[in-house]
């Protein structure tokens, strides 16, 4: 796996920076649409080629994806062109209607993000009311009868002690409940420090996976957890690029849609090949398919298990990418950071958050 | 759900096979269980179960030499977990 | 549903030695023969939402 496929096994496809929220941790910087992204007919030539390539299933996200006029038009292109989908969102635009709408649609699953338990946790990183809109849809598909859906969870600092009731919470809807790490990425580098986990609770976390997770889906995002002992389960190693990869609103073609910056990017799809030459052929690609060294963290007898870890936390916490990760369990990442001035630190290559509102008192 | 040389088994229609240069992808829309068939072998049985009227027929069809029949039957039972194979 | 992680089967005994990956060492058994199937949750990769 770690030499690349012919075409990826499964890939996220943001189909806009629009967003009706404003997550303080959102990958994608997302808030406003931009005015160059893929229009309905480029989006359904993509699905063409993704179905010429065989892939089978897509992650569609954004920015919130229910917002584009065209989403279901797109969503049932790609089901009828064999490619299932399962799409994240947060939940304001699956009203009855539309969880009726989705319920009739087959080869789709859905997943609501969700980052509390609570309302006071939830939307201290989402938004006000984003935990009550979230809930509305869980009840409206559940009401429709759509069946299993995921819940999402970004684990942080402020939600790792509710992973209980998470797992209450989605066996409550018959939801399959998601935990995934958070990275420094979007306006998650800006979070990052307030929100990512401590080392103590990355220990809760991988406890707590090992004791409980067996229904429970990670994305793999925790593999470099596996320094603790017995590996979690998924391949364990990081796809971008390899396996797996970013198709942005603009059509650009990214290893992972937690490395939005232009080191990261590999061409775009509207380029002469499509999509297809960009996986097949581009120099990033072919770099990441390339075997890795093992750099710093060769005479680590956890690193067969641990893989280094995360590109993308490397690159936005300024530590060298054959570095620890900067939550190495051993605590060796730790130490790395702040050797790069914050304003040095690596920026996401574009921002389309909406501009902060400022209160004027009357 | 363990097979035998005797089961007469199919590939589910619901699965798509990819070619891969290790031997094949192997996705189940219905249910989006996903597994690595490991060797062209596999792959071909896989692919052509349903033309058998046994498992015993397919392996020996296919060319499997018969002292790998029964790591080939256990793989086979374990794609019944996934529904990529059932018994027809 | 019950999305799994790997599942090494179908371990072969006389069949030549081929490729080992090593995120097949990262599940149970150690692997020094063939393999004949694998089983990846289509979650189970890094790098997707």
């Amino acid at each position: 796996m770690k030499s690349g496929l012919d075409a990826p096994i499964c890939l996220t496809w943001e189909l806009t920076y629009a967003c009706n929220l404003a997550c303080v941790h959102c990958l994608s910087s997302s808030g406003q649409r931009d005015e160059r992204e893929l229009s309905t007919e480029q989006a359904k030539a993509v699905l063409d080629e993704l179905r010429d390539l065989q892939v089978f299933y897509i992650n569609i996200g954004g920015g919130e994806p229910m917002v584009r006029r065209d989403f279901f038009e797109i969503l049932e292109h790609s089901i009828s062109n064999g490619i299932g989908v399962k799409f994240s969102t947060n939940g304001a635009f699956i009203d009855k209607k539309n969880a009726e709408r989705l319920t009739a649609m087959d080869y789709l699953d859905i997943q609501i993000s969700l980052d509390g338990t609570t309302a006071e946790v939830n939307d201290a990183v989402r938004g006000e009311g984003s935990y009550a809109t979230a809930i509305t849809a869980m009840e409206n598909l559940r009401d429709a009868g759509f069946g299993q859906f995921k819940i999402s969870v970004v684990v942080t600092r402020h939600n790792v002690d509710q992973l209980d009731e998470f797992k209450a919470l989605a066996d409550s809807f018959g939801a399959q409940l998601r935990i995934t790490r958070l990275r420094p990425a979007g306006r998650g580098a800006d979070t990052w420090n307030d929100l990512h986990p401590t080392n103590a609770q990355q220990r809760q976390i991988y406890d707590w996976l090992l004791a409980h997770g067996e229904n429970v889906l990670t994305g793999d995002s925790f593999f470099h957890l596996n320094a603790f002992g017995e590996s979690l389960p998924g391949l364990n190693m990081c796809g971008a690029g390899r396996v797996v990869c970013l198709i942005d609103p603009l059509g650009d073609v990214y290893a992972c849609p937690f490395v939005i910056h232009e080191d990261f990017k590999a061409g775009n799809v509207l380029d002469d090949g499509g999509f297809t030459k960009v996986w097949r052929a581009s120099d990033l690609f072919l770099e990441l398919r390339e075997p890795q060294s093992a750099g710093a963290c060769a005479s680590c007898g956890a690193f067969d298990a641990c893989q280094g870890g995360c590109m993308a936390a490397k690159f936005f916490t300024g530590i060298p990418l054959d570095g620890p990760d900067p939550e190495c369990v051993g605590g060796d990442g730790e130490k790395l950071l702040g050797a790069v001035p914050v304003a040095l630190l690596p920026r996401p290559s574009m921002d389309h958050s909406k501009p902060a509102r400022i209160k004027v008192n009357s | 759900m363990t097979l035998t040389l005797e089961s007469a088994c199919e590939m589910h229609p619901q699965v798509a096979l990819r070619p891969e240069p290790f031997g094949a992808l192997a996705y189940h829309y219905g249910n989006r269980r996903l597994v690595f068939l490991r060797h062209p072998d596999i792959v071909r049985v896989v692919r052509n179960a349903s033309t058998y009227p046994t498992l015993r027929d397919a392996l020996a069809g296919e060319g499997v030499e018969e002292q790998r029949w029964p790591s080939f039957v256990k793989a086979l039972s374990s794609l019944t977990t996934s529904e990529i194979i059932r018994v027809r | 549903m019950g999305l799994g992680g790997g599942t090494l089967i179908g371990m072969e005994q006389d069949t030549p030695q081929t490729q080992v990956t090593e995120q097949v060492e990262a599940t149970e058994a150690v692997v020094t023969e063939e393999l004949l199937v694998e089983e990846i949750s289509i979650d189970g990769m890094c790098g997707v939402y």
